[in-house]
């Protein structure tokens, strides 16, 4: 049933082909049946059932915006009112938000309502999925693999068509790395674009909230409705007026495409290097020019995002103190052990980790060495990335080095985990809109595309990924048998 | 041994605004617990600061009246630290690029001699919360209404030698906050906090001594005592030949000793780092200017104004100065009024006080409006209202009723004098007392006043004074 595009599944409410209730209870039956994904941390079974009759009501008066009727399943750090925000964290399990993220507040404005909260590694901290206090969630394409992550329940939902579409956030490619390993389509907009208000905070200069779905086109119509300056976020961007779905046809004759030579190095798996040379013949037939291009600093890309986004992590998380909400350690006499106590019991290994890490590059002694570098660092590399995007429009490659890994595997080696982030980082250290479509597979599972452009050029993004398409049928693979219903 | 003192004062002062620094939630004192926390005060998961626009002005005001360079690029900074008063776990505060630095301002000592206090920076940053240690057995007590609150940090060089130059800087720093109407200097409440650092070096020497730090002294005679405490604390301690411990203290008032706040533990490394969530403060010139168009008149340039008029002392200036509602009301009745300053000033200071201390009210609640007393000032100064009808007057005005032509005519005060029945009213007067009568014109010229309050008597005290006194006088001796 959720095979359709957004466009059509909203075609087919308002001319009452299908209802709410009954496309409803099809994603929370394809929910139940597909439990041992663990792709959900969240169900809100009866509340889901009651927003579908509201739903149902308007669209019988033919009174339904875009969406409505539509549920949807979001990521559990970003803020719902219906359901707890968990963040995948002990710390926060029994947490219920009084607010709601303004990223799904403007989806529900135009009709869509939450049905459940999607599994993440933990405060999006991961690439696995696996850093969850629920567990982790399980690849659909093969349940023995990682989903990525650290939006790998959102992911993993899309791809099992257990849900239309999904929320995520991406910190350092959290959104695109999962799309990629599942097979689907997500984006990060330009930082800015989305409010971050809501989005629980990991690293505040690099999260983005964005959507996950099946095609561009399912994007467009999201990404349009979460975009708009939000004056609840003094880092959210008035964007000029665009219609992302009227720009999906743009022509794209004469646009230049740049191919980084240093993407093409020895840990990228073979097979996805031909994938992607692959796709760029496909743009050429578009019209578009491939032009190979120099990212000399990209070496220093991981380094330079661990160094920020763990100091910004151990500063973000201060507040997690076991005081006015969260967990509360039982075992402390003094004020010092009820809040080291509380954060040792309350966040799993990984944050701790990060948290360390952070605190340390801050600290006295260190800051210059580290974390004053880093700022420098970040700023020359989006200096060189702007540059080469003065000379192509679209900066193109792997959205990562191999296919999905196994469960397990990178659980004792964390600094592996985090080179596999290698794509995807850039675009998060200077702001850039950046966005994964499946293009083909290697030994069944899928491989991932990235498209990185300019600052507020989503649409561009947007307009080649869904004339690619067009051409192809990658985005239409599923793992899962379809018309179940 | 001399010893010389070095003080350096940071005061944080509580910016009158309508909502908080980073939040929209409500700056008034004394809510229940936890009434004026917003989200983001509590620093939810989520929440994310936006900045108020008016703390600017305010900044930009204070940076003016100090002739202080105000950055046209400031930067907000996590200040980090681990207490339940502090949710977010970290203080936004300004570290590197503060919005003001480098002004002054120039003080009155007690000798009369003026002393250039250097102000090395102004900064903005978020007051915490209150941790109520008192109000139940066993637990402590978090009210997060203060956090949030803007504070305007001021730091002065060290530059100050004596208890008296500090309480002087700070009385005039405290007039400056309050007449710039940036902070209503109340410091009970709290909106006006003083930390004090305070070292000796032996006399003569450049060399500066280990400083303590006290905080959170909220009277100036508290930090006179504290200053006074902590003088005999360090030289006694260095005249034995021990070392000073630098370390915070906290001033006890019932037992006017200072005491230590924290334990012994390593300084503290707050990992200051540029807030990611909100964006550098960029300042236009054009803001500036327009500031500078809405600054008030300072009370330095008052004084000036003042000392040019006749007849007023330094005390009177004081009176005036003492809160600006008080400057403001002086001005407005001197400006609708005819008669002098000296009548304005003696009734304020008089009459007027004496009905606001007994209703408890300061010249901000006054019920009188400025034009209705200046009114009556007029009335006065051209003796068509008499100082006793004048008070009733004003009486009237305080009760509500609105004009004063309206009490004049309900209270039969524009009746002309009756010239003819006042004249009866005497003879008549004379004729009953034809003993002291004779006595007056026998030389007892203090008889006067007897027939004064006998013909006052009669005319009910309607009579004008100064009229029954000339036609007496002419009456008695015809």
């Amino acid at each position: 049933m959720i095979d359709q595009s957004l466009l059509e599944l909203s075609k087919q409410l308002h001319l009452k082909q299908i209802s709410s209730v009954e496309l409803t209870q099809y994603c929370l039956q394809q929910m139940q049946a597909h439990q041992h994904l663990n792709a959900f941390i969240s169900i809100d079974e009866e509340g889901a059932l009651k927003e579908a009759q509201k739903a149902d009501v308007l669209l019988q008066r033919s009174q339904g915006s875009l969406l409505t009727g539509i549920p949807m399943v979001v990521k559990d750090n970003l803020c719902t009112l219906n359901m707890p925000t968990t963040c995948a964290s002990k710390m926060l399990a029994d947490y219920h938000s009084p607010i709601e993220a303004t990223a799904v507040s403007r989806l529900k404005a135009l009709g869509a309502f939450t049905i459940a909260k999607t599994n993440l590694d933990e405060f999006a901290m991961g690439s696995t999925t696996e850093n969850s206090f629920f567990g982790p969630t399980k690849n659909p394409w093969d349940v023995t693999l990682v989903p990525g992550g650290s939006s790998g329940g959102s992911a993993a939902a899309v791809a099992a068509r257990l849900a239309p579409f999904a929320l995520g956030s991406d910190t350092g490619g959290s959104i695109r790395q999962p799309a990629a390993f599942c097979g689907i389509s997500g984006i990060k907009p330009t930082y800015g674009l989305v409010s971050r208000w809501g989005l629980v905070a990991y690293a505040s200069s690099l999260d983005q909230a964005g959507p996950i779905a099946k095609s561009a086109e399912d994007l467009a119509v999201l990404l349009q409705g979460m975009i708009g300056f939000d004056s609840k976020d003094s880092t959210s961007v008035h964007g000029k007026t665009v219609d992302y779905l009227m720009e999906l046809t743009k022509p794209l004759q004469g646009y230049k495409v740049g191919l980084p030579t240093s993407f093409f190095q020895k840990g990228l798996d073979k097979d996805i290097q031909v994938a992607v040379v692959k796709a760029c013949d496909a743009f050429k037939q578009l019209g578009m020019e491939i032009v190979e291009v120099d990212l000399s600093l990209y070496p220093l890309w991981v380094p330079t995002y661990y160094v920020i986004a763990c100091a910004e992590a151990s500063s973000n998380l201060s507040r997690y103190d076991g005081i006015r909400y969260g967990h509360r350690s039982k075992h402390q006499q003094t004020l010092k052990e009820l809040i080291t106590h509380s954060r040792s019991e309350g966040f799993g290994k990984e944050v701790q980790r990060r948290i360390l890490t952070g605190t340390h590059v801050l600290s006295s002694g260190y800051y210059d060495a580290y974390y004053l570098q880093a700022l420098k660092i970040r700023k020359l590399i989006q200096d060189e990335l702007l540059q080469v995007l003065e000379q192509v429009d679209v900066i193109i490659g792997p959205t990562t080095a191999t296919i999905a890994t196994a469960l397990g595997q990178e659980q004792n080696n964390p600094v592996a985990s985090y080179l596999q982030d290698v794509y995807t980082v850039a675009a998060n250290l200077a702001g850039l809109p950046a966005l994964s479509i499946p293009t083909g597979f290697k030994d069944g599972l899928p491989i991932g595309l990235q498209l990185m452009g300019r600052h507020f050029q989503d649409a561009l993004l947007l307009a080649m990924a869904h004339q690619y398409q067009n051409l192809t049928n990658w985005h239409q693979i599923s793992p899962m048998p379809t018309g179940d219903l | 041994m001399n010893w010389d003192i070095t003080i350096g004062l940071e005061v944080h002062v509580q910016l009158m605004t309508q909502s908080k620094l980073f939040s929209a939630a409500a700056t008034t004192f004394g809510s229940a617990p936890n009434e004026q926390t917003s989200f983001v005060d509590a620093g939810l998961p989520g929440v994310l600061p936006v900045l108020n626009a008016e703390v600017v002005t305010m900044a930009i005001k204070f940076g003016l009246a100090i002739n202080a360079q105000i950055n046209r690029q400031s930067i907000f900074e996590r200040k980090h630290y681990f207490y339940p008063d502090l949710p977010k776990g970290y203080q936004i505060s300004q570290f590197q690029q503060p919005i003001v630095e480098h002004g002054f301002v120039d003080v009155c000592i007690d000798d009369g001699s003026l002393k250039q206090v250097a102000i090395v920076r102004a900064h903005l940053e978020e007051d915490a919360g209150k941790s109520l240690h008192e109000q139940q057995p066993q637990y402590t007590g978090i009210d997060l209404n203060r956090s949030g609150n803007p504070l305007l940090e001021i730091v002065t060089a060290p530059c100050l030698t004596s208890s008296e130059e500090a309480v002087a800087y700070l009385k005039t720093l405290h007039q400056l906050v309050r007449f710039l109407k940036i902070c209503d200097g109340n410091m009970q409440e709290g909106s006006f906090r003083c930390d004090v650092n305070f070292s000796v070096k032996p006399k003569g020497s450049s060399q500066l001594g280990t400083r303590t730090e006290i905080k959170n002294l909220n009277s100036f005679k508290f930090i006179e005592q504290a200053i006074a405490y902590e003088y005999e604390r360090h030289t006694e301690l260095l005249e034995l030949g021990q070392k000073i411990i630098q370390e915070t203290r906290l001033y006890n008032p019932d037992t006017q000793c200072t005491y230590v706040m924290r334990e012994k533990e390593d300084a503290q490394d707050y990992r200051y780092a540029p807030d990611p969530d909100l964006l550098p403060l960029d300042i236009s010139e054009e803001q500036i200017q327009a500031v500078s168009e809405l600054m008030p008149t300072l009370p330095a340039q008052i004084k000036q104004e003042l000392a040019t008029l006749s007849e007023i002392t330094d005390e009177d200036i004081r009176f005036i100065l003492s809160t600006p509602c008080t400057y403001d009301y002086f001005r407005k009745a001197s400006h609708y009024s005819q008669s002098d300053a000296k009548q304005i000033l003696n009734w304020l200071k008089g009459y007027v006080s004496s009905l606001l201390n007994e209703a408890q009210l300061t010249f901000a609640e006054l019920p009188i409006k400025a034009p209705a007393f200046a009114t009556v000032m007029n009335k006065l100064h051209e003796k068509s209202l008499s100082q006793n009808q004048a008070k009733i007057v004003l009486q009237k005005l305080w009760q509500g009723i609105p004009t004063v032509d309206e009490i004049i005519e309900q209270e039969g005060f524009n009746q002309k004098t009756d010239l003819d029945a006042l004249t009866g009213l005497i003879k008549q007067t004379i004729a009953e007392f034809p003993e002291q009568h004779q006595e007056f014109l026998a030389g007892k010229d203090k008889l006067l006043s007897f027939f004064i309050g006998q013909v006052m008597k009669k005319t009910r005290g309607q009579g004008n004074p100064e009229e029954v006194l000339s036609l007496l006088n002419r009456m008695l001796r015809k």
